[in-house]
Formats: C-alpha cells, sequence, structure tokens
C-alpha cells in the first residue's frame, strides 16, 4: 500500500510540474503561474499522515530545484515546500476539512513557501530582486493557487485518502 | 506547544492519552533532517559555484524531463493560437496599418544601407582576411518556462547534446539575442534569457562603437528589461541607439548580435557613470522558435541553417 502511495505521489508531481513549466506559462500572469507541486503536498499533508507529506514536500522541491528549466541554487524549493507541508500537516484536523479550512490551508502554504523561497533568494543574494516584486510575486502566486484549489484538490485529497484507508478522513 | 521541548516521559503520557491527536502531529526529528538536508543541499549547491556537485543530479533530472515537457509542450501548442481566432477585423486593420508604417520606414533605411554595407564590406573583408566568421543555426522551440517564483528567467527548448547544442552557445530568434545555453541533456537544453537578473552581455553601441556590460533587470516589462552601463563613463549613449553584443567567437556570446534600442539614458551621479534603459528586440513574453548557434559544420540530428541561409 505504501509504494502505490509513494508511485500515485511521484507521478502526481511530475504531472504538476510538466503542467507547470509547459503548459501554464501560456495563462501566466506576468510569468507567474499557480505551484502545482505545491497543491499535491498539501493534499497530501491534510489527508496522510505528517512524516508521509513531510517527505513528499522535500521531494516534491528538489524535483522543482532540479527539473529544467530551474536554475536557482538548488534546495530552496525543498527548504520551502518542507516547512509549508510541516504547517500543512499540523492544521489538519481528524475531520474531514472543510472548503474553507482546504482553501484557507493553501492560501497559508503558499504564502509560507513562496516567501520563504524568495526570502532565502535575498539572503544567498541568488538574483537580487525589489521588495516590491518579491511582494507582487508571492500575491500573485497566493491568488493563482487560491484559483486551482476547486479542481485539483479534491481528486487528489480522495486519491491520496483512498490509498492509505488507516489515516483517511472520513 | 508549550510541552513540545523537555520532559520527554510527561509529554509522551500526554500524548498516549489521545492518540488522535498525536498523529495529527507532525515528528520534529524528521522535520530538523529535511530541513538540515535542504540546508546541505544550498550550501554545496552555493560553494560549488560552476562545478556544482549536483550538476550530476541536474542532468539527470533533465533528461528524465526534458522528453516530458517536449511532449507537452508539443500536446498544447495548437491551443497557444485559439485567442488570435478572437481578433476583429479593426485589430487586423490597424496591425496593417502598424506594419505598413513601419514597412516604409525599413525601406527607407534600406535604401540609404547599400552604401552603408559596401563599405563595411570592405573593411571586415580586410580584418577578418579568410577567417570564417559564419555560424550555423540549429532550430529549436521553447518547450518549458521558469516561472517568476523561482525568481529566474530561464528557458528549456527542445534541441540538445544531440543536436549539436553545448553549454555557452549563443541563443537568438529573428528579433535578437534571447541568451545563452546554461546547461545541456541529450534532448533538451536549459537557456539562461538575457532579462535575468543574473545575465551580463558584453554590449556595444552602435553609433559610437563605445562597449559596455547589459543587464538583465528581472522584469518582463518590455520597455525596461535591460540595463547598460558603458566602461567609458565620459561617452553619452544616445536615445534610439542599437546596442549588439561584442562578445568574442569563444566566449558566450557571439559578436553583432542585436540585443535592443536605447529607450532612456540615465546619468548616475553617485557612480559617476551613463546608465541607459534598453528595450530588447525580442519579445520574451512571447518565445517561441529560437536558434542556437553552433560552429558551422556541426554536427546534429535535425536540418540546420547554414551561415549563406541554406538548409542541410
Amino acid at each position: 500500500m505504501t509504494t502505490t502511495r509513494w508511485l500515485a505521489a511521484f507521478a502526481a508531481v511530475v504531472v504538476a510540474l510538466v503542467v507547470q513549466v509547459s503548459l501554464f506559462p501560456h495563462l501566466a500572469w506576468n510569468g507567474i503561474v499557480p505551484n502545482l507541486c505545491l497543491l499535491v503536498v498539501v493534499a497530501a499533508a491534510l489527508t496522510v499522515e505528517a512524516p508521509f507529506a513531510l517527505v513528499l514536500g522535500f521531494a516534491a522541491g528538489l524535483t522543482l530545484d532540479l527539473a529544467p528549466p530551474a536554475d536557482h541554487i538548488a534546495g530552496r524549493w525543498a527548504l520551502a515546500l518542507t516547512i509549508a507541508a510541516f504547517l500543512a500537516a499540523r492544521v489538519r484536523q481528524d475531520v474531514r476539512p472543510t472548503a474553507l479550512a482546504v482553501v484557507g490551508t493553501v492560501a497559508a502554504a503558499s504564502f509560507v513557501a513562496t516567501s520563504l523561497f524568495a526570502l532565502s533568494g535575498v539572503l544567498l543574494s541568488d538574483p537580487a530582486m525589489s521588495v516590491a516584486g518579491l511582494l507582487e510575486v508571492v500575491l500573485v502566486a497566493l491568488v493563482w493557487d487560491v484559483l486551482l484549489t476547486p479542481f485539483v484538490l479534491p481528486p487528489l485529497m480522495k486519491l491520496f485518502s483512498r490509498l492509505s484507508p488507516q489515516w483517511a478522513t472520513q | 506547544m508549550g510541552s513540545l521541548g523537555g520532559h520527554d516521559g510527561r509529554e509522551r503520557r500526554w500524548r498516549g492519552l489521545d492518540g488522535l491527536e498525536s498523529r495529527n502531529r507532525p515528528p520534529r526529528s524528521l522535520l530538523v533532517a529535511l530541513l538540515l538536508a535542504s540546508v546541505t543541499l544550498i550550501t554545496l549547491d552555493v560553494s560549488g559555484g560552476g562545478s556544482s556537485p549536483l550538476e550530476p543530479a541536474r542532468r539527470v533530472v533533465g533528461e528524465a524531463f526534458g522528453p516530458a515537457e517536449s511532449a507537452a509542450a508539443a500536446a498544447v501548442r495548437p491551443f497557444t493560437t485559439v485567442p488570435a481566432w478572437f481578433r476583429s477585423k479593426g485589430d487586423l486593420a490597424d496591425e496593417v496599418r502598424d506594419l505598413e508604417a513601419s514597412n516604409a520606414e525599413l525601406r527607407g533605411k534600406v535604401e540609404l544601407a547599400g552604401f552603408d554595407r559596401n563599405r563595411l564590406e570592405q573593411y571586415d573583408g580586410l580584418t577578418t582576411a579568410a577567417e570564417d566568421l559564419g555560424s550555423a543555426l540549429v532550430p529549436a522551440r521553447v518547450v518549458a518556462l521558469g516561472s517568476r517564483q523561482s525568481q529566474s528567467f530561464t528557458v528549456t527548448i527542445d534541441a540538445g547534446a544531440e543536436a549539436g547544442v553545448g553549454p555557452d552557445m549563443t541563443v537568438v530568434n529573428n528579433d535578437g539575442l534571447v541568451g545563452r545555453v546554461l546547461r545541456v541533456t541529450r534532448s533538451t537544453a536549459t537557456v539562461l534569457l538575457i532579462i535575468d537578473p543574473d545575465s551580463t552581455v558584453g554590449g556595444r553601441v552602435g553609433s559610437s562603437m563605445e562597449i559596455g556590460f547589459v543587464n538583465g533587470s528581472g522584469s518582463l516589462d518590455q520597455d525596461a528589461s535591460l540595463d547598460l552601463r558603458l566602461v567609458d563613463d565620459a561617452s553619452v549613449p544616445a536615445r534610439d541607439d542599437t546596442v549588439v553584443t561584442w562578445g568574442s567567437t569563444t566566449g558566450p556570446y557571439a559578436p553583432g548580435v542585436p540585443i535592443g534600442t536605447i529607450t532612456e539614458v540615465y546619468s548616475s551621479l553617485r557612480e559617476a557613470s551613463q546608465r541607459a534603459v534598453v528595450k530588447p528586440f525580442v519579445d520574451f513574453s512571447a518565445l517561441d522558435v529560437v536558434g542556437v548557434m553552433v560552429p558551422s559544420g556541426a554536427e546534429s540530428d535535425r536540418a540546420i541553417v547554414e551561415a549563406d541561409g541554406s538548409l542541410r
């Protein structure tokens, strides 16, 4: 069961990443696209046990760091998505999360992950970016992620909870 | 929250009372381990610089994702023209008028260019002697774009090592300079666009031949995406002047590729130098077909465009 779940999660991350870099740039607002990998991680964190979600966050972040056309310092998305997964796993309730809770979690995770990535860039002075530019990126990314939540999160959460009945939130 | 540090035994008992609660609690040790792993990766990549130990990992992941990105881009491509179907006759009429105007302007320039070109050819013939500066173009399409969240302006193109593409090659399209190749896999290559804040291109102002450096400003805004700083502080670049690359044939950027036009000039009192804003010729928000400059006669898995315009 665990292997199936890992395979499903990994496939979800791969599909999310490819769609994110190949399809969404055509719809992007000023080059800002929805972070689908983050949505996969949040869906896992809301549905299955926390260690799985944490490791998935790290793996998805690492994939974002290494897959072309990424050229920033590797490990930055891994750090950001691990912390996002940690936060999302904390707010999980043992009842099925309401739609509002899911949207709120996605918004918080998106804000935290994009900000952390931007801050790590400032610390490492990877590319120097203005604060106004960073704020624009963080806020537009948050709106994108929330907009896509109703389409992406329900099927993913259903998938994850079906693959792990012992942790399923009914 | 207060019970998370210290008093291990008591905390375990407290958790034990509420089994449901405990499984919500993400393990701190795992979090710390993963965060340390991330920081280690960052440190490795930062200290590695150009020959980072993560380059092989990037290459392996690139080999896996490259074909997937190419396939996805090919599947999406037919739908990218959909917005064009909804353009009205008015839009098209406006476009025809603009194109006619620019066509007339260009024709005027071309009529004057004959004399200049003849003179230039003579000089070129003298200086380059029999050396062949011609390079061939490997055609490629953009299959993936980096997001603004990742803060770098990079794209993936669907030509790689098998097509004869290698690191540090110049990438152009029919408007001008696009960027340079950072790394290649078998079937794809990652290209750093010149609008990336990390990108620096040696530029030469067309009319005065003054040299300087063109930096990306990290903005997709077409009018303000490049900054030019001249090496000679005394010379003032003129507005509407064209900037071309001055790179060498061995360096990352081939010489003489048009970059953009100067739209504004500022003099910075603090640094006592001239800063000019350059509008690139290339529209980076709508990149599609590009060409990678390879040495003439290079081996490739596809037809390449030779210097004289023939297809081989």
